[in-house]
């Protein structure tokens, strides 16, 4: 029993309950937004070292013994991904402030930052499938403030499709939710793991299974789910686009880690299966459409729906390799692509457009901003020893000692296309006639800047020093293929 | 009551399918609605003692409590959710002067 779990997700609702209070005073705002991001991050790193050190924590909520109250759960994947959330959202923080715009900032833009902080750190660390449910609530009102946010045409039109979609699928979470109730008659993740393998008819579970699978892949955006997804990221501004990249469609990808590996079990045959081709066609899907698109902001949002298929396709696998693959390449994924917006939002300033055919010439003017780029769109592809290497390698291998080695043959091609998308940017964005930029000032550019390098920085030591991350990926891993783990934990509290 | 579930969950799609925002948003509710009475549903339903354990009081007398729990934390936030709905709704059709989902698609030709 340990409450340390519960800080990564306090300590931003504090900070963010407090930040309301005082909306017009911008140095404060600024200061304890930073303060409360830098807090979590530390409390995150905290509770990472304990899972490390101690296995798996848990704490049920109001000292009820385990299956009834609600229990909280830190596995190493969880901690990993909690600790990966705030440093995201840290940079975000220190990113904001030139480029999100002092009206915004003084309209409780911070607050909104802070309180989408508090449901994705919710959402990976409950271990109850209604407070999945609950925390998934709090980030998608978080989101559903930051997409309008600033209220422009764009925004509020597209906003409006995204909180439909949302509403439609939180509609069918409940639906899901009501079924695995009548089933088994529990709703603690550890419970279930524990009933489901005596229930018998395991027709109903499967069919309960893919109702989830629904529910999550709309949040994830998987095929054909991910519909939504371009329109929406397309209308916020960079700095919110890239907290929504990194952030909200893996908290689908997590919830859908950690169903099909705990309790989803049953009918692998079928339910995993179709996880895989599911995450095969998401790929293909989102290729397409990397390479349709003149708009760097675009092709990024497809390499999103590329990545999401990418990890679930490991997750598919459910063997040793594919899962730590998967795991590695999720935080890969959740920071590269934080990045790549960072420097798409940076070039997208100094052209004043987004429009890649408008653009040229860039490497002469500001030389280090490309060759971040570059390495960073290297970094995404996963050419070696970059940190989306590792990953795909892994997922690559899982892929072929299991049934669906096909699969991971398409990994390999679209890897190609993923290369290509990116580095069409470096040669439009780069090479080239030089096309005038919009005059910016030296101290604002490196406001943006810093912390950019220092995210592509991040990057690159978690590729080259994989060797030293892998302890904790395939400490995850080792808990996400043997449930017993995640099981003792909870209930033996 | 799998009727009425049944009757919520279409007029929802219904409703939803329509090109007026205001009725779409009328369908959300609905939606949000049969969903509640689904898990209300799935809960089990009968029994008419409090859910208090007493002598000769068994499980079966009273109906499960956490369905109903669940469906108050539902409840509360569909109700955010439909109200954050309705004042977009509202602003956007101030902003960009149409509820017609057909004039929202945001291709080139509508800004």
């Amino acid at each position: 029993m340990s409450n340390l779990l519960l800080f990564p997700i306090i300590i931003p609702l504090f900070f963010a309950t407090v930040l309301m209070i005082f909306p017009k005073r911008l140095k404060l705002q600024r200061f304890l937004a930073a303060t409360g991001a830098a807090a979590t991050l530390i409390a995150a790193l905290v509770l990472l070292a304990k899972v490390n050190a101690e296995g798996v924590q848990a704490v049920t909520l109001g000292s009820w013994p385990a299956p009834f109250g609600i229990s909280m759960v830190s596995d190493p994947l969880s901690a990993l991904l909690v600790v990966t959330t705030s440093i995201i959202t840290l940079f975000v923080v220190f990113y904001s402030f030139p480029t999100i715009g002092v009206k915004r900032e003084q309209s409780f833009y911070y607050p909104a930052v802070l309180f989408l902080m508090v449901g994705v750190n919710g959402a990976f660390t409950t271990g109850d499938i209604f407070n999945l449910f609950v925390f998934v609530e709090v980030l998608l009102m978080a989101s559903y403030t930051l997409i309008v946010h600033g209220g422009e045409k764009p925004q509020l039109r597209e906003s409006i499709k995204y909180l439909l979609v949302n509403i439609i699928s939180s509609a069918l979470f409940v639906a899901a939710v009501a079924f695995l109730y009548s089933v088994t008659g529990t709703l603690n993740m550890a419970d279930l793991a524990v009933k489901i393998p005596q229930i018998e008819e395991t027709g109903i579970l499967t069919v309960i299974a893919v109702m989830f699978l629904v529910v999550f892949g709309f949040k994830a955006a998987i095929f054909p789910l991910y519909f939504w997804l371009p329109g929406s990221y397309y209308s916020p501004p960079v700095p919110i686009l890239a907290l929504f990249g990194a952030l909200l469609t893996k908290v689908g990808v997590y919830a859908i880690m950690r169903t099909y590996t705990l309790f989803f079990t049953m009918n692998i045959t079928f339910t995993h299966e179709l996880l895989g081709i599911i995450a095969i066609l998401t790929i293909l899907a989102g290729c397409v459409g990397a390479l349709a698109y003149f708009d760097v902001k675009k092709i990024i949002i497809y390499n999103i729906i590329i990545a999401v298929g990418v990890i679930l396709f490991g997750i598919a696998q459910l063997n040793q390799p594919g899962v730590d693959g998967s795991i590695f390449y999720l935080l890969h994924d959740m920071l590269i692509k934080a990045a790549l917006f960072f420097l798409v939002g940076i070039v997208a300033v100094l052209f004043g457009t987004t429009d890649l055919r408008k653009m040229g010439g860039l490497i002469k003017t500001y030389p280090f901003l490309g060759w971040t780029y570059l390495v960073a769109a290297f970094g995404l592809a996963g050419i070696p020893p970059l940190s989306g290497f590792p990953g795909k390698l892994l997922i690559v291998q899982g892929g072929f000692e299991g049934p669906q080695f096909w699969g991971s043959i398409v990994i390999l091609a679209t890897s190609l296309i993923v290369l290509l998308s990116a580095v069409r940017i470096f040669i439009y964005a780069f090479w080239g006639e030089p096309v005038e930029t919009v005059p910016l000032k030296k101290s604002v550019f490196n406001q943006m800047f810093i912390p950019t390098v220092i995210l592509v920085a991040i990057t690159v030591v978690f590729g080259v020093g994989a060797e030293l991350f892998m302890p904790f990926i395939s400490g995850a891993g080792e808990v996400l293929l043997n449930p017993s783990i995640y099981i003792d934990a909870v209930l033996k509290e | 009551m799998s009727v009425v579930i049944g009757f919520l969950f279409m007029a929802a799609v219904y409703l939803m399918l329509s090109k007026s925002l205001i009725r779409i948003i009328i369908g959300t509710g609905l939606l949000s609605h049969g969903a509640h009475l689904l898990l209300l549903t799935m809960g089990g339903l009968g029994g008419i003692s409090p859910p208090v354990v007493a002598d000769g009081v068994s499980v079966s007398d009273y109906a499960d409590p956490l369905p109903q729990a669940l469906i108050l934390t539902a409840i509360v936030i569909s109700f955010a959710v439909t109200s954050f709905f309705l004042v977009l709704a509202y602003r956007s059709y101030q902003e960009l002067g149409t509820d017609n989902m057909d004039l929202l698609r945001g291709t080139e030709d509508h800004e």
